[in-house]
Formats: structure tokens, C-alpha cells, sequence
């Protein structure tokens, strides 16, 4: 029909097209001639080429964007409860949730934070609002995940541990992995924090196992509520990933910028890799009841989209631009996930360590690991016997795990760079930094403490640089004390005074439950305060020692 | 399908009874009130702090070995940082609810004027002001929102910088609005020069004190000082002054219906703000420990940008003499100024 009568030609109006809006927009800053604005967070990085906005968003259309987006996630949630989603969530999954959710806003809200230190280092102003975006999108990030894991203590079965929530964060050994991660968004050098670290690796690289990789899972252990916020949240990063992009153009366009970004590629892929790996991995692998032998695995995931998407398509070709790429340390991360069975001495770890956490742990059973030896060859000769340790010494009365001499499992050193424990034995490196001796996991995190973490870079002054500080290794805190005194002292113990949040089972009674008493008379160590007490020879021998592994022994 | 890892077959609340099965509150923070708001819930103590939770201390520091958050950001002293609740009670969803209804509002109200033909029938001289005064306004709009959102970096805590954020998106929420209606109604008008803004923000001399009062909060390095310029100070002495008694009242009287609802929801936003400043700064001036201190201090950034406010309302007068209709007089509007800012600043004891 030649002339068709439509709705839109009577309403349409003329209008500014999204490019001319965007760019109006980027000319609201000038340069302030009567008082200068403060560079209050400097970096040893030079950035003179104005990056662009490849996104060209303005808030006139990003409010009601961002409202639609989360109309569909409280819906989701509100038909979760009509549905009785938590008749059906499997605890397994949801009590790895207590540590997830305590963890991941603040590095969220850090994000909105890093915005401010980077927007302030940009020249022009187009890039700011993509940057303003990102601040206000963190700030949902962040809230919207508080409500999720409100919702999760008012509706599921156990809240103990998402009661003390943010009090947790702050005190747990495993929670200080998180931290690391959270705290390198804000801290030290601007554009390595908020440029480098948190856009161009963490939000390009490794939500897409944090937000994509681990909502499946969510799925298929009944948690559908998970999904709904995490993809939502994941739908904000493009915009983040653009930003990020645009940057490294920028740095990229002087010459002297080079050796910092091969320098921070190096730190932020491997820490990214330590930290997020150590945690998603162990979430996705351990948290689930789902053993279908065709899903995917973590380490299958990882290949995908870290390995495939990441490596090959967005670090390689920066090699056209003249910055070298450490394509070894990719293939190490790779072999770690794999070979050396990164992500499962992790939970070993944390399994370990269950009388200090504020999270339910429990056993892997025979369908576990069935599914383990299929996806990872060689597991079940290295982890299924502590398994079924796990399992025996789950009931209150046996001698906890964490110092169980039967077991065989040795207490590691916390790695002083990503603070995840030098769970890979054979790897363990120890350095020292003004005098002090220090462990690390892998050569790669002593080379982030000593060598990038420091006021000069291969002979170039980098004053911008942060620093590691505080008391990092979390043992150092408890050494000395009495395991049932330190949980006290941690707040993690139930409202009746003695029973304990964290539990080795999912065994909701009382009769089941572990209390201070079943935990009291034994004392927590540092490995670090011990080792650096050692004579030359015996830290050499017990070096030795440590790095030539230890073997679970079996149990019956 | 039943929960298969749990031991009564349900991992619904309810499901079984034992110790803390009912624990359903957070229980780290003492809520302000009788009961913990939805906004306390999802915003206190996120932002970790040393002397409460952090057991381990900031993990990363600056060269200086400053950690993430330090108290010395502001000269301003606490004796209590966590006690302060943002009246507005922003989190994510009411902000977005919040920004989203404005952005529609303002997009409805420009579309059905230009349907009409509104912007045709504005006086040509108010047209021309709209063009040069109004598009001058909008770099001060950004120039706070700007300034706001790097000062949400340094509070010390999740709180008070929740709020600054909140008050940076609605600064740069507003900056846009005007930019892009501005934009829109010169589609429609003759010889609409869309420039005209910025060269008259930077280059006229009725626009250099203002310009000048807002490089000066934008050049602070004391995050609650911007904070205390922008909501204590700057906005009932200029942005009141010009928005509401300038654009809003002038307008209708120059044949102009649609600028005064664009530029309203600036109004309502600063009431809010307003509110989460005053109880702010109320609770640093009667500090227990630190009243006398922080009221000297306030003091000293009340003279130092109230002489820049009144330097920038005074280089504004001009504007009040050039529409056509003048139903509203400079010196009423800034009595009215002055009345306002007695009262923000009597609140505080100032």
C-alpha cells in the first residue's frame, strides 16, 4: 500500500541524533582558568590523546534504561517467592553465596569510587560520561547485590553468616582474598587501579566468569534469583568494557607508557587469574549438586572465555601496537587450572579452614567425584580421600580437620601478594621486602609484591606506585590463640553463644551442630611469624619440605 | 525437585528449627531508628572501615602509606563517621525510579510544547536569554556534578558517599536535561544559536563570578568542603536564585510554559539534597567532641565561599533587566536568597 497511515509518522517529531546528543554532552567541561581542578590521585602514566565514548549514552536515555532493567529483577525475585524457589534451592549452592555476597559489593562500590580517579586524569570530556555512567551503574551493582543477599537471609532455610554479613568481610581469611581484589580498584597508581586492573582486566576478562559462568550454575542448583541479578549487573559492563577500551587506546598513544602497561597487564591478569579463579572456580565446582558430565567445566569455561575470547582476541592484538604481551603467564594460568588443580586445592583449603568461616561446607560424595575424575583426570587420587575425611570428621565430637594429624593435610603459607595461600606446593618462592622476609604463591606474585608494587620499575621512577601493607597475612592476627577464643573473637558464633555459624554439613538440627567446645584446645599458628623465627637451615629444610607437597592419607 | 544436599529436604526458611534459624535481621549495626531501614540495610558498613570490622587494616596503601579511606580527607572531625543516615534513603532502585521519572516528565513535557508549537511563540528576547543564560547554567550544573562525583571518592563512609553520588547524578543528570532541551527547542527556533552557552559561560563577564565560584568548589582537594559549597552555600545563594527565581518565575511571563517544569525537578532534587547535607553537617557541628572545632572550620568555608556568592549573584543582576516581562525583581529574588540561606545556615548554628 503506497500510502500506509502509521502511528509514528503522525507523532514523530524531528530530533538531535544520538552522535550530535553526545556530543553537545562532551562539550559541557572547559578548562577552569580562576582555580585548578586538584589532581589529588596522580599515576605515572601520561595520557594526552582524548579517548571517545564508543558508547554515546546520555542520561536522558540511561535512567529509564537502568529502571526497566531492574523492574525486571525485583519482578524475578517476587515471582521466585510465589514460585517456592526455596523449597527447591539446593543449600549446597546458596551457602557459598554467604562468602560470595559478602565479598563482591565492595569491590563494586570501589568501582564507582576508581570512577572519580580516573574521570579526574582524562583529558577532554567525552570519555566522563561514560565514566558517570559507571559510577552510578556500580552504585546499583553494589546496593542491588546488598538487597539480593538480604533476600537470601529472610527466605532461605539458614541465615546465620548473612546476618554478620559486612562484620564477616572484614574478618574472615577468606574474605581478605576479596578484599585484595577490591581494594587494587582504588588504591595506589589511578589508571593502574581504575584503568588497568578493574576495566581493562577484571570487567573485560573475568566478569564473564564471575557474572555469566556463575548464574548457570545458580540455575542448576534451583537458585534462579542469582541469574536474574547477576546477568542484569553483567548487561551494565559493555558499557564498562567500552570504557576501558577507550583508555588503553589512549595510554597506548605514547611510547612511554608502554613498559607501565606491560608491567600492569602482567600484575592484573595474574592476580585476576589467582583471586577470581580461587573463588568463582570453587563456587561453580563445589557449590553445585548438578554432575551432568556434559556441562561445561570451570576449567572448559575459562578456555572459553578467558583463554578464547580474552587472550587471543583482546590481549594478542595489542602486540601490533609494540607492548609485549606475557603469553607464558597465560599458559601458566592455564596449566594451574588444569595440571596443578589450581581451583581444587583452593576448596581443599577452605574446607580446612571451616571452623573460621561463616558459611556451611559440606562433604563431596561419591557422584561428586565421579564427575571430578571426568572433567579433571588424576583428581581422585589427590583429593578423594581428604573428601572422605571431610566427611567422617563432619560429626561434633571428632577432632576438627584443621588439626586432625590423621588427616595428613598441611596448613599452608598465605601468599603475600594475592593472599590466596601458596596452595601449589612445588611453586612456593619467598622473597624479602625492607628486610622482612615474605612467602608467594607462584614467582609471578613475588614479582608483583617486590618488583611492580614498589617506587621504582626497571629503572624508572614510578612514585604513583602503591604499595602492599597492613596485616596481610590473616594468620599473623590469631598466632597463638585458641581456635574456639579466635571464633569468638571473629563473632562467629550463633546467637546462643555457642553454636557455631559455619558447620562442616548441611545437617539442619542442633543435634548435629558443632559448638565452641567442640572446637576448643587447639591453637592457631602462623606459618609466617614461624618460619621467619626459623634458623637459615631449618627454613631451608623446611622449605623443602613444603614445597615437595604432602600426601593425604586413606581413610577407611 | 527437593533440595538433595539438605538434610530435611527444603532449603526454604522454616524448613527446619535450629539456632539462628530465625536470624533475619543484620545484626553488625545499630539502625538509626527503631527498626533498620531497607537503605541502612543495603549501604551501611560496605565500605569497610579499620576501627570497626577491618581486622587486617587496609591491605593496599598510596606511596604515603595512606590506606583506601582515611579520615584526613576532610579537616572536618568526627567522633563518629558511621552515625549519619541520608534522610533521602537513596539506594539503586529508588534512585533509578527516582531519575528515570524525571527523564520521562521532562522529555513529555518538551515533546507535547514542540507538538504545539510552543517554543515559537517565546518572546525573542527571552528565547535569545534562554540561549545564552540558561546555556551558561548548564557548565555550572556540570561543574557540580563533576566536582561531586570526585568527592564521592574520599568520604569515610559507605553513607556519605552514597549521598554525594546520588548528588553528583542528579547534578549531571540536570546539566544534560538542559543541554538537550536547549538543543531540542532550538530545532524549532530561528536563527538558534546552541553555542551561544558555552561562549557566554566562559567569555561574559555577568557569568565570571559564578564560573569562578564553581571552579573554586570544583579546585578543593576537602571532599566535605565541595560538599558543604555546593549545598549550603552555592545553591540557595545562586542556584535558587537563578533557577527558581529567574528561569521558573520569569519565564511564563515571557510566553515560555515549558522551562520552568524542565528546570523544576532541579528544585526538588536539591530539597533532598539539602536534607542529607543539614544532617551531615548537623551532626559534625554538635559533635561531642569536635563541635567547636568543625563550627570554626565551617565558618571559615561559609566567609570563604559566600564572599565568591555574593561576588557571582551580583555579576548576575543584569539577566533580572533583560526579558521583557520582568515579574519578579533582582533584588526581591536575592532578599528571598538571603532569607533561605539565614535559614539553612541558623540550622546548622553558623
Amino acid at each position: 500500500m503506497a500510502n500506509t497511515l502509521t502511528l509514528n509518522k503522525i507523532t514523530s517529531q524531528r530530533g538531535i541524533s544520538v552522535g550530535e546528543a553526545a556530543k553537545k554532552i562532551a562539550d559541557l567541561g572547559w578548562n577552569p582558568s580562576y582555580v585548578q581542578e586538584a589532581m589529588t590521585y596522580p599515576t605515572d602514566y601520561v595520557i594526552k590523546k582524548t579517548p571517545k565514548d564508543p558508547m554515546k549514552q546520555v542520561l536522558r536515555s540511561y535512567f529509564p534504561m537502568e529502571e526497566e532493567k531492574d523492574n525486571r529483577v525485583y519482578g524475578a525475585l517476587d515471582a521466585a517467592l510465589r514460585g517456592d524457589m526455596f523449597r527447591n534451592v539446593e543449600p549446597r549452592w546458596i551457602e557459598w553465596m554467604k562468602l560470595f555476597l559478602a565479598i563482591i559489593p565492595f569491590p563494586e562500590i570501589s568501582a564507582a569510587r576508581s570512577m572519580a580517579m580516573v574521570a579526574r586524569l582524562t583529558p577532554g570530556e567525552e570519555l566522563r560520561t561514560g565514566f558517570t555512567m559507571q559510577m552510578v551503574d556500580e552504585f546499583r551493582h553494589s546496593t542491588i547485590q546488598m538487597n539480593l543477599k538480604k533476600w537470601y537471609m529472610e527466605n532461605y532455610i539458614d541465615p546465620a553468616g548473612f546476618d554478620i554479613t559486612e562484620e564477616a568481610f572484614g574478618k574472615c581469611y577468606a574474605t581478605t582474598i576479596g578484599r585484595q581484589f577490591g581494594e587494587g580498584f582504588l588504591t595506589g597508581d589511578a589508571i593502574t587501579a581504575a584503568s588497568i586492573y578493574l576495566t581493562i582486566v577484571a570487567e573485560t576478562a573475568f566478569t564473564n566468569t564471575l557474572f555469566v559462568a556463575m548464574p548457570s550454575e545458580a540455575a542448576r542448583n534451583g537458585d534462579y534469583a542469582l541469574p536474574t541479578v547477576f546477568l542484569s549487573v553483567q548487561s551494565d559492563e559493555s558499557r564498562h568494557i567500552g570504557n576501558g577500551h577507550s583508555m588503553l587506546m589512549s595510554m597506548l598513544k605514547e611510547p612511554e607508557n608502554h613498559q607501565l602497561l606491560e608491567r600492569d597487564m602482567k600484575y592484573a591478569f595474574w592476580q585476576n587469574h589467582a583471586i577470581v579463579d580461587a573463588a568463582i572456580g570453587t563456587f561453580i565446582e563445589y557449590g553445585t549438586t548438578n554432575r551432568d558430565k556434559e556441562k561445561e567445566s570451570y576449567a572448559e569455561m575459562w578456555h572459553r572465555w578467558i583463554f578464547e575470547d580474552y587472550y587471543r582476541t583482546y590481549m594478542l592484538p595489542l602486540e601490533k601496537y609494540g607492548v609485549k604481551i606475557h603469553h607464558d603467564d597465560v599458559h601458566e594460568a592455564w596449566k594451574r587450572i588444569t595440571e596443578k588443580m589450581y581451583v581444587h586445592t583452593v576448596a581443599q583449603f577452605f574446607a580446612v579452614g571451616w571452623p573460621v568461616n561463616f558459611w556451611r561446607i559440606e562433604a563431596q560424595t561419591d557422584k561428586d567425584f565421579e564427575w571430578f575424575e571426568h572433567k579433571y583426570p588424576g583428581w581422585y587420587a589427590k583429593f578423594g580421600d581428604f573428601w572422605k575425611w571431610y566427611e567422617k570428621l563432619s560429626y561434633p565430637g571428632q577432632k576438627v580437620v584443621t588439626f586432625n594429624e590423621e588427616v595428613g593435610y598441611v596448613y599452608p603459607h598465605r601468599c603475600w601478594s594475592c593472599l590466596v595461600p601458596c596452595l601449589i606446593r612445588e611453586d612456593m618462592v619467598v622473597d624479602e621486602i625492607d628486610g622482612k622476609l615474605h612467602t608467594f604463591a607462584h614467582e609471578n606474585d613475588r614479582w608483583t609484591a617486590v618488583e611492580a608494587f614498589a617506587d621504582e620499575y626497571q629503572g624508572r621512577p614510578t612514585p604513583a606506585m602503591g604499595r602492599f601493607s597492613g596485616k596481610r597475612e590473616w594468620e599473623t592476627l590469631y598466632h597463638g590463640v585458641d581456635l574456639a577464643d579466635a571464633i569468638v573473637d571473629l563473632n562467629f558464633v550463633r546467637s546462643d553463644g555457642k553454636t557455631l555459624i559455619p558447620q562442616p554439613h548441611l545437617r539442619f538440627d542442633d543435634k548435629d551442630m558443632w559448638t565452641l567446645d567442640d572446637v576448643r584446645g587447639h591453637t592457631l599458628l602462623s606459618p609466617l611469624t614461624i618460619l621467619r623465627e626459623m634458623s637459615d637451615e631449618d627454613r631451608e629444610a623446611h622449605l623443602a619440605d613444603y614445597r615437595a607437597g604432602f600426601t593425604i592419607n586413606p581413610c577407611n | 525437585m527437593p533440595a538433595t544436599s539438605s538434610s530435611v529436604g527444603s532449603g526454604a526458611a522454616g524448613a527446619a528449627v535450629f539456632a539462628d534459624s530465625d536470624s533475619r535481621k543484620y545484626r553488625y549495626f545499630d539502625p538509626r531508628g527503631k527498626r533498620a531501614t531497607h537503605y541502612e540495610d543495603v549501604t551501611v558498613d560496605v565500605q569497610p572501615d579499620p576501627e570497626r570490622y577491618l581486622i587486617q587494616d587496609w591491605i593496599i596503601s598510596f606511596p604515603n602509606g595512606e590506606g583506601a579511606y582515611v579520615k584526613n580527607a576532610t579537616e572536618a572531625q568526627s567522633s563518629n563517621w558511621h552515625a549519619f543516615r541520608a534522610p533521602d534513603q537513596e539506594w539503586e532502585r529508588t534512585h533509578y525510579q527516582r531519575q528515570s521519572k524525571i527523564e520521562s516528565l521532562i522529555q513529555g513535557v518538551i515533546a507535547n510544547a514542540r507538538k504545539f508549537g510552543v517554543p515559537k511563540t517565546f518572546d525573542k528576547t527571552w528565547a535569545k536569554i534562554l540561549q545564552t543564560h540558561l546555556g551558561a547554567w548548564k557548565h555550572a550544573e556540570f561543574g557540580l556534578g563533576t566536582s561531586l562525583m570526585q568527592a564521592q571518592r574520599y568520604g569515610y563512609t559507605q553513607m556519605i558517599n552514597n549521598a554525594t553520588l546520588t548528588n553528583s547524578s542528579y547534578k549531571l543528570r540536570l546539566s544534560q536535561d538542559i543541554t538537550l532541551y536547549l538543543a531540542e527547542i532550538g530545532l524549532e527556533i530561528d536563527g538558534w544559536n546552541d553555542d551561544l552557552g558555552k561562549q557566554t559561560w566562559l567569555d561574559d563577564p555577568i557569568w565570571q563570578g559564578t564560573r569562578e565560584m564553581i571552579e573554586s568548589i570544583m579546585g578543593s582537594e576537602d571532599y566535605l568542603e565541595q560538599y558543604f559549597a555546593t549545598n549550603i552555600v552555592f545553591e540557595p545563594l545562586i542556584g535558587e536564585l537563578f533557577r527558581s527565581s529567574f528561569m521558573i518565575q520569569v519565564a511564563a511571563a515571557n510566553g515560555d510554559s515549558i522551562t520552568p517544569p524542565v528546570i523544576s525537578a532541579a528544585e526538588a532534587d536539591y530539597e533532598r539534597n539539602l536534607a542529607n547535607t543539614i544532617d551531615l553537617f548537623h551532626l559534625l557541628v554538635t559533635d561531642e567532641e569536635h563541635a567547636a572545632a568543625n563550627k570554626k572550620l565551617f565558618k571559615g568555608w561559609l566567609d570563604k565561599f559566600s564572599a565568591l556568592a555574593e561576588k557571582a549573584a551580583n555579576g548576575l543582576q543584569p539577566i533580572w533587566s533583560q526579558p521583557h516581562s520582568k515579574p519578579v525583581s533582582f533584588s526581591d529574588a536575592q532578599a528571598r536568597a538571603a532569607e533561605r540561606f539565614a535559614k539553612i545556615t541558623g540550622e546548622l548554628g553558623l
